[in-house]
């Protein structure tokens, strides 16, 4: 199949990807941007790890082909972080929470929950549980992710808290 | 968190520190197999076989050769003859049974769904999928072996070249004490349980980068692996390369959970196509081939026969278990033997006959899942509230009547080994108390007033950390370099545990210097001591203890050094955040970077009879037997009419000794106890009769989100090793206690309507089932 060129803007920067059309977004940006923390753990639209905001929504680059994604901002895990290298307060608190172990699916819940929070600033316990079922891990039996949505909530993440990294605080996983 | 007999923390150990790899895995900043390229690099696509059992009447991949993009087609006649043996691990032939007839690609025969007949070599994944698609195979179809319950009756085999479809088999029969024993007790009660097929399913599937580099005349491999050394074993005998010859790094590692533990058939072929074609190429598993074709794991059945006092005391237990092997067994596959031996767990049992047997099916392979042979603590605590409800006692007086106890230990199981320093009537306790025993049975019984159908599950276990084979010891190299900075180097494979955490923690508190002056490296077998990777539960007890003692001889070393040079008593001094001082005159101190300077660039500055350096070097052995205990309970309410289960409360006592840092250590409870979860209600690997895999997405094989795992309260008894350092193992644990503990919690829920079930999982289906 023949390779063209196609324009993406990913994490606010231009980029020109020589590809195939039916190649999808998840491998244009983990192979053609350079971008692996977008990862892949089931290439079928479940488990979440290649979650990336298309125009600020939370969806799946394995679902989708870059083409689609001409046109629109893309912003994946390498976007979230404040330039200066420290953890943004949704990363802080999962840092503080332990909510993360082998560390596989968590972009893709830092994105999803960096959306969730956004839209549920001050979210109920069901609609955080429900908020990341779309989400798939197999090592924390989310006690630690499922915290780190509490703390980072509490701290203010989902209503535009500049990034300082201060979430605070000791959060137990258990 | 609660913490009962704990002993003091230290400054860095036991304490909830942030860990080290979090910042790279929270950026996207991590590197997993995949995330490796290389220039010029291809990329492999296993053709395999859509049928359970068949003879390969033609192969033709000839229009695949042709097509866009293909580098090369392999099949068994390329690629099998080259090989040399294909041994997942250093177990086979070994404590671990029995090796199953193993070549590269699947020579005029097929022996599962999945089993790989081709493979493709393309410039990129797109490639190779579409050629895969031009290959064309007809099948003359034979009767697939599929139910292993009856794999021993019937006449067809599995693997032609051996006699039957038993992969292996031992026995410790019944001897006429013991069938005086069993004539004579007041009850025996006998029950069959069956666990069925489910799996590891890390989030990252397995994977492979391959690479023969002409300038060193090396086989660089990046793998997605547990286990490093032995993997570069492996890849130097199916290549025939010596072992300096070939490179393994791991980077890191989406989980295991048992599934990387061994080397897989797919990541040895490939590892021999890239070096026959002298051109890096790389395999990444799709989730499809991740849930048909990597292994599998649990299907079993265990018939217990259990002889029984009238006043609750058990006497004697038999145990006839069989397990399913599939066709190709990873590192042996079945641990029957294991399950026999420690059936009787943390309970007095007096006597203990077994048979165990494996067999071969026309199915994907078992291979360790984390517990490997939890199936002695499934049955066992299954069968133990069978007895209660047989005679009419209480499950938790039941437990209570024959734990052994503290006064009783070291303890002899009836198996052989020597239990200590655990502490099972204390966590039982523990849990009982957490989980409010005595008030939810009278809630239980209102609710039952009002027609809802509550339960309560207990599971009570010992752990045993295998200490056998090249399990026996473990290796820490701590060195601080001249600028007093320290690396670490290890043996293992971390995959999720936070050992760059746990080992600079321990490094800190017992060397003398600051968590982040520590840099632990593992993986790469260039720079890391042989060792036998991460797995079966050892990392605190084995690990632990080499780092520590690594790190404490570190520092004896320094204050030698150190005394010298301020005319001080090694005695006196003390060591805080790398500055070692005189106890009384705090301004006579020197850095532990001078220290080391004066130890490599100034050989004359030391003490007479000091060698140069600041490094050490420890293989710590194990001793006879590790263990750590823990205690599950759970509560649940079953639906009448749909028959769903809900847990409602989930609560872990856990002895895991001295912990080195408790949220690792309730992480990982939480993460076993949430796949021993999925395991009893959701996760299932379902074959067809037929010997079709049917869960081949994430469709189809659920795991547990965050919507079905329940808040899990984990409550502490430290009850110190006999290993230096006092930890004890805690990674296998949750995934253990969990699955009887939620089965007997919705047991006991369906016996108030006289319901009963023995089998697994417990969809809604089933439940409905046994309600009758």
């Amino acid at each position: 199949m023949d390779e063209i060129p196609v324009t993406l803007t990913v994490n606010g920067r231009r980029r020109v990807v020589l590809i195939e059309p039916r190649k999808t977004l998840a491998d244009t940006l983990r192979e053609d941007c350079e971008l692996t923390g977008t990862h892949l753990g089931c290439e079928h639209g479940v488990c979440g790890a290649c979650t990336v905001l298309l125009d600020g929504e939370a969806v799946r680059s394995c679902l989708m082909f870059a083409v689609q994604a001409v046109g629109s901002e893309v912003t994946t895990i390498e976007g979230l972080s404040p330039a200066d290298g420290s953890l943004s307060p949704i990363q802080e608190a999962f840092r503080q929470c332990h909510g993360l172990q082998c560390g596989f699916c968590t972009p893709g819940f830092i994105v999803s929950v960096t959306a969730f929070l956004r839209d549920h600033p001050n979210p109920s316990d069901h609609e955080i549980r429900e908020g990341l079922s779309g989400n798939l891990c197999r090592c924390t039996g989310y006690q630690g992710i499922i915290a780190a949505v509490k703390m980072a909530a509490e701290g203010g993440a989902g209503v535009g808290v500049a990034a300082s990294g201060g979430a605070g605080g000791a959060g137990g996983a258990g | 968190m609660t913490a009962v007999h704990a002993p003091a923390a230290g400054r860095f150990v036991g304490q909830a520190v942030p860990r080290k790899e979090d910042p790279r895995l929270l950026t996207g900043r991590g590197r997993y197999v995949d995330d490796v390229r290389l220039p010029g690099m291809l990329h492999a696509h296993f053709v395999r076989s859509d049928v359970a059992r068949a003879r390969i009447s033609r192969l033709d991949v000839s229009a695949a050769r042709s097509a866009p993009g293909v580098v090369a087609v392999l099949t068994a006649d390329d690629l099998n003859a080259a090989a040399g043996p294909m041994m997942p691990t250093l177990f086979v032939g070994g404590a671990m049974g029995p090796g199953a007839p193993l070549v590269p690609l699947a020579p005029g025969d097929v022996r599962f769904v999945g089993d790989p007949i081709a493979l493709i070599i393309a410039t990129d994944r797109y490639a190779a999928e579409d050629a895969g698609d031009l290959v064309d195979i007809d099948y003359e179809p034979l009767p697939a072996v599929v139910d292993y319950e009856t794999a021993l009756d019937g006449g067809e085999r599995v693997h032609p070249d051996r006699e039957g479809n038993v992969a292996s088999q031992m026995e410790v029969p019944v001897d006429p004490g013991l069938q005086e024993i069993f004539d004579n007790a007041a009850h025996v009660v006998t029950e069959t349980f069956r666990q069925h097929r489910y799996s590891a399913v890390p989030m990252e599937t397995r994977g492979v980068v391959a690479n023969w580099d002409p300038y060193r005349e090396q086989l660089d491999v990046w793998l997605a692996s547990q286990n490093p050394h032995e993997a570069r074993l492996v890849f130097s005998r199916v290549i025939g390369l010596p072992e300096n010859r070939v490179r393994v790094m791991i980077g890191d590692v989406g989980g295991g959970f048992g599934l990387k533990s061994f080397v897989g058939r797919e990541e040895q072929v490939v590892v021999l196509a890239a070096y026959r074609l002298r051109q890096p190429v790389k395999w990444a598993e799709d989730r499809r081939e991740n849930l048909i074709a990597s292994a599998h794991a649990r299907i079993e059945r265990v018939t217990a026969k259990v002889a029984v006092e009238g006043d609750g005391t058990f006497l004697a237990a038999h145990v006839d278990h069989i397990d399913d092997v599939g066709a190709y067994p990873i590192g042996g596959g079945s641990a029957g033997a294991m399950v026999a031996l420690f059936f009787s767990g943390p309970y007095r049992m007096g006597r203990l006959a077994w048979r165990t047997r494996s067999v071969y099916t026309n199915t994907c392979g078992r291979a360790a899942y984390r517990g490997p042979w939890q199936m002695e603590t499934t049955a066992r605590e299954q069968m133990v509230d069978v007895v209660a409800r047989a005679i009419g006692m209480d499950p938790l007086e039941l437990r209570r009547h024959n734990v052994v106890r503290r006064d009783e230990l070291p303890y002899t199981m009836p198996g052989g080994a020597v239990l200590e320093n655990v502490s099972p009537l204390e966590t039982l306790e523990q849990a009982a108390d957490a989980i409010g025993y005595a008030t939810f049975r009278r809630e239980q019984a209102a609710a039952l007033a009002d027609g809802r159908l509550l339960g309560i599950g207990l599971s009570l276990y010992v752990e045993p950390q295998p200490a056998i084979g090249p399990y026996a010891n473990e290796p820490a190299h701590v060195r601080v370099q001249p600028d007093g900075r320290v690396d670490v180097f290890l043996g293992s494979g971390a995959h999720g545990q936070g050992l760059e955490t746990t080992t600079a923690q321990l490094v800190a508190e017992h060397l003398g210097v600051d968590i982040d002056d520590v840099t632990v490296h593992q993986g790469d077998t260039e720079s890391t001591p042989y060792g036998p990777g991460t797995g079966g539960s050892r990392s605190g007890p084995m690990l632990g203890a080499a780092v520590q003692e690594a790190a404490t001889e570190v520092r004896a070393k320094a204050f030698t050094i150190a005394a010298h040079l301020l005319e001080a008593s090694p005695e006196d001094l003390s060591i805080e955040r790398g500055v070692i001082s005189v106890a009384g005159s705090p301004q006579a101190s020197v850095t532990l970077g001078q220290v080391a300077a004066a130890a490599y660039l100034n050989s004359a500055a030391l003490p007479a009879g000091i060698e140069p350096g600041l490094e050490v070097m420890v293989r710590y052995k194990a001793p006879a037997g590790m263990y750590s205990n823990a205690c599950h309970a759970c509560t649940v309410e079953v639906d009448r009419l749909t028959g769903a289960v809900t847990v409602l409360r989930y609560v872990v006592s856990e002895d895991c000794g001295v912990m080195i840092n408790p949220n690792i250590v309730e992480g990982q409870i939480a993460g076993g106890v949430a796949q021993g979860i999925g395991g009893a209600l959701l996760e299932h690997n379902v074959y067809d009769p037929d010997g079709n895999p049917l869960a081949a997405t994430f469709l189809d094989y659920l795991l547990p989100t965050a919507g079905d795992v329940p808040d899990i309260e984990c409550h502490h008894i430290q009850t110190p090793a006999s290993t230096l350092g006092g930890y004890k193992g805690v990674g296998e644990g949750g995934a253990i206690g969990a699955p009887p503990a939620v089965f007997n919690a919705v047991a006991d829920a369906l016996a108030l309507v006289g319901g009963r079930i023995t089998d697994q999982p417990l969809t809604p289906a089933r439940v409905r089932e046994a309600l009758g």
